[in-house]
């Protein structure tokens, strides 16, 4: 006589559910089966005829079901009830569903439980150590009373818990009573069960139980502490939840995770996963193994996409993820550096950093003819065009898309107030920016430019003006970017020093020391051109205090030779 | 929102539904077996003209993944698309010679079919060059997914086309029938696509891919919209408003996450690209039956007589949807 025994709860697929339990009534384990009372009668009729030849297959009395509500617990205590009395050799009860699915053959099963004889198991776990639920009714699914179902009266129900919180209505426990929480599907002795079952207090329980959002995940989980002599606190049923609190379901292409999960029984299969039913309801394996269950492996999966549903790839924005401002959890994929008036100031800064950094260094991204990729190309990485009017279109996604398409790879691009500024902003938010500014430096540029000095002077007006702007954004409370910024003048007292800072923040503390320098353009007519912009009434404040004299501990810069750093 | 505009959305998808009835009466049958529909059927909706070339594997791909039956409309094909379809055990056909610019482009009559015929089931509404990419989809049908969809209480799922074009010239390699048309063009652009928001209808407005970027450089505002909800668990009340871009009530275009996370999306892979294409441009530009005034086409015509290749160093070739997945085209969001 066997001395497992089944419980099994449907509603759906019946066509499958029937195929599980002649699986196990042909290994000589007797079930007893509750169907919902939504299933029509000649489902049931045709379903009950389909299992009429197996003697130890018997059907429960059918209530109602509806999810989160007591109904459940009542379909399992009268199916259990049954199987007690029917089948009195039977020693452990296991409740499964009718989408459940035996991963490993019966034996074993029957086995590891032989060799446990008064061992529940049964995930039971005080609300007070876990998160365990969705939607904040943690401990309150106990204290509050529910009397309106969640999915056909999502308003009341909402409405009643809300009263609830605002009145302090609150509930009384029964004495002994101590909340538990845990899967519903559990295997469980016929002493603990029995005792659970025939409670003198079930009257009382039960009261206190109806009321309560979801019993079966805590009716009882929470009663058999107060029987068992050992829990095991674990569920033999391979079921995992989802961040909504529905069960993941199992597919065809989970065959080879669940067998390697040596797990007894998943939860929830697909009905239409030909191959996992084919599988798994044939081949009884060879001689029973004791293999632990290991669900490790499966959980990782699932909280794999947990974390992709709830927190995404930072830094992707696509058709099913666009975060409302702030809520990007990273606003770009990864770290980048932008270096604002380096190139105005070095004439050969993209190809030094380049070299010494070891990968492609951009120009100006954000140059109104067109964005300047490294190496001068028309399309970059995941086809990303150069072309101004379609990069003006959405600076912020081309921004984006960039960081996003080289992942692995950190960017590093040039930027100036001759550039659209529209991206500053933007840049200045990200903490994965890095900027570095030198400001005034456009000057130099302007100073070595072979043009009129009317011109000179109204660009020099406008890129100060935007430059200004930027450092105030920079400067603004809300800027999450890691910034330098160094006036003109500040910057060539120690140019050699700044830069060593940038890349330390760049690389880590790994960064060598530099050893070559870029070639800083020619300053020695600088400050008297300075003196000439002031002289016609544009004062370049941000130049900053720029030495009359010029620059004095600088080596010699006519010569176009990189010069060496000890 | 105010009280005025959702009542305004209400009106016009009113609008919308007295409009795809109207339009609907110029609706001829040619194969009515709606009738075999079952109550969990996947429905593929399609309307096309003169497609012929393309249908034997738009319908074996469909087939493929568990469409249980395809309902056409026929804008007076001449190329034995409808009597093909007609043959077809499971497909109903309707045809019309009436103008597809002013059913707004095929819309009216795939609304009045969707509401007669779709309530209640998953729906699918696609070109017949449009292909249903999704998490999975080498390994798990359709329905697989919708019932999934339906046990999360999702009502509609977003997929973003993504063009797919060959290496060399459009022309180069012929497109035979039956032929799977991504063995031609199998490469895309895989991170060029802008993206906005439209606070009216809630939806996305995604812009961008190979054909943003070579023949609507200098007016990207004109560009093809590339989002789309192409499968949704029809209610008879339910409209599409603007091609499949966007649905009312506007509840169904939320089909994207604002908090951070990835919802579970596909990607409609686009196989306009092909030989056919050319042809078939120069006609539908002849026909200006296209979105504003086939400045699409316009577009594509003057650009394709010039130099007809999208290919870079930087295309993607296609291999699955992972692939796609990883490079942050689609998502499997929670479904794994």
């Amino acid at each position: 006589m066997s001395t497992l025994g089944f419980v099994m709860l449907c509603h759906t697929a019946l066509h499958r559910a029937s195929q599980v339990a002649r699986h196990w009534a042909e290994r000589d384990c007797p079930i007893v089966i509750h169907v919902d009372k939504q299933v029509d009668r000649a489902r049931f009729d045709a379903f009950q005829k389909e299992l009429a030849d197996l003697p130890n297959v018997r059907f429960s009395r059918r209530v109602h079901c509806e999810w989160g509500t007591w109904s459940l617990v009542r379909a399992s205590q009268m199916a259990s009830k049954q199987l007690l009395r029917e089948f009195p050799g039977v020693r452990h009860v296991y409740l499964s569903s009718g989408s459940c699915l035996p991963l490993r053959p019966v034996e074993e099963l029957r086995a590891y439980l032989a060799a446990r004889p008064m061992t529940d198991f049964i995930e039971s776990v005080t609300i007070r150590d876990v998160d365990w639920t969705v939607g904040g009714l943690n401990d309150e699914r106990f204290k509050f009373r529910f009397p309106f179902s969640w999915k056909r009266h999502r308003f009341l129900f909402d409405k009643c818990v809300e009263l609830q919180r605002r009145f302090g209505l609150l509930r009384k426990t029964p004495d002994d009573v101590v909340p538990h929480l845990g899967s519903q599907w559990w295997c469980l002795t016929r002493q603990t069960l029995t005792a659970i079952l025939e409670d003198p207090r079930r009257n009382e329980l039960e009261a206190y139980f109806k009321l309560v959002w979801i019993p079966d995940e805590s009716y009882y989980q929470t009663l058999v502490r107060n029987y068992s002599r050992s829990i095991e606190s674990r569920s033999l049923t391979l079921s995992k939840f989802d961040f909504q609190g529905k069960p993941h379901v199992f597919y065809d292409d989970h065959l080879h995770l669940l067998r390697r999960s040596d797990c007894f029984v998943a939860r929830k299969i697909w009905p239409k996963a030909n191959r996992l039913y084919r599988t798994f309801l044939t081949g009884d394996g060879g001689g029973p193994r004791m293999a632990e269950p290991a669900p490790g492996k499966i959980d990782r999966v699932f909280s794999r996409v947990l974390e992709r549903r709830t927190r995404g790839r930072p830094g992707l924005y696509m058709h099913s993820r666009f975060p409302n401002p702030d809520w990007e959890n990273g606003k770009t994929a990864a770290p980048y550096s932008v270096f604002h008036g380096f190139n105005d100031l070095f004439d050969d800064f993209e190809s030094w950093l380049s070299r010494r950094l070891g990968t492609p260094v951009h120009g100006n991204l954000f140059d109104p003819k067109k964005a300047r990729f490294a190496g001068d190309a028309d399309i970059y990485a995941g086809c990303l065009s150069a072309e101004a009017k379609l990069r003006d279109y959405d600076p912020e996604h081309f921004l984006t898309n960039l960081i996003w398409n080289t992942r692995g790879e950190r960017q590093v691009f040039q930027f100036s107030p001759r550039d659209e500024q529209r991206i500053g902003a933007y840049m200045s938010n990200d903490g994965n920016a890095q900027l570095s500014v030198i400001t005034g430096a456009w000057a130099v540029r302007l100073y070595l430019s072979n043009r009129n000095f009317s011109a000179i002077r109204q660009d020099a007006a406008t890129f100060q003006k935007r430059e200004v702007e930027f450092i105030n954004t920079l400067r603004h409370v809300k800027s999450r970017a890691d910034i330098r910024i160094w006036t003109l003048a500040e910057f060539i007292e120690e140019p050699m020093e700044n830069l060593q800072g940038i890349l330390d923040a760049m690389e880590g503390a790994s960064a060598m020391r530099l050893t070559e320098a870029p070639r800083m353009a020619d300053l020695s007519g600088f400050p008297a051109f300075l003196q000439a912009l002031k002289n016609q009434g544009m004062n370049p404040v941000t130049v900053g205090d720029f030495p009359h004299e010029g620059v004095s501990h600088r080596p010699s810069v006519d010569t176009n030779r990189p010069y060496l750093v000890s | 929102m105010k009280a005025v505009r959702r009542y305004g959305l209400r009106l016009e998808r009113k609008k919308y539904l007295v409009r795809a009835w109207r339009k609907s009466r110029s609706l001829r049958v040619v194969a009515d077996r709606t009738d075999a529909i079952q109550p969990n059927d996947v429905l593929c909706f399609c309307t096309l003209r003169n497609e012929k070339v393309r249908l034997k594997y738009f319908l074996s791909y469909y087939r493929d993944r568990g469409v249980s039956h395809f309902l056409f409309v026929d804008n007076d094909s001449n190329d034995g698309s409808r009597e093909f379809l007609e043959k077809q055990p499971d497909c109903s056909v309707w045809t019309t010679p009436a103008s597809y610019k002013r059913s707004r482009f095929g819309m009216d009559w795939i609304n009045r079919l969707l509401r007669l015929y779709g309530h209640r089931h998953w729906c699918l509404v696609v070109d017949p060059d449009e292909f249903l990419v999704y998490p999975f989809s080498d390994t798990r049908p359709i329905p697989a997914l919708t019932d999934w969809l339906e046990s999360s209480s999702i009502k509609s799922f977003g997929a973003m086309i993504l063009d797919m074009y060959p290496k060399g010239p459009i022309m180069a390699q012929p497109y035979s029938e039956g032929q799977d048309p991504f063995e031609i063009a199998c490469w895309f652009d895989s991170g060029n696509y802008m993206i906005e928001r439209n606070w009216d209808y809630g939806n996305l407005w995604i812009q961008g891919g190979p054909r943003a970027r070579t023949f609507f450089q200098d007016t990207p505002a004109k560009a093809p919209a590339l989002n789309k909800i192409p499968l949704v668990k029809w209610d008879r009340a339910y409209t599409y408003a603007s091609s499949t871009h966007m649905l009312l009530p506007r509840g169904l275009n939320l089909v994207y996450d604002e908090w951070g996370g990835e919802k579970t999306s596909g990607v409609l892979l686009h196989a306009k690209f092909i030989d056919t294409f050319t042809e078939k441009a120069a006609e539908e530009l002849e026909r200006r039956q296209h979105y504003a005034a086939s400045a699409e086409y316009r577009a594509y015509h003057a650009g394709l007589t010039e130099n007809p290749d999208f290919w870079t160093k930087w295309s993607e070739r296609y291999i699955n949807w992972r692939q796609l997945e990883i490079l942050g085209l689609m998502s499997k969001g929670n479904w794994a």
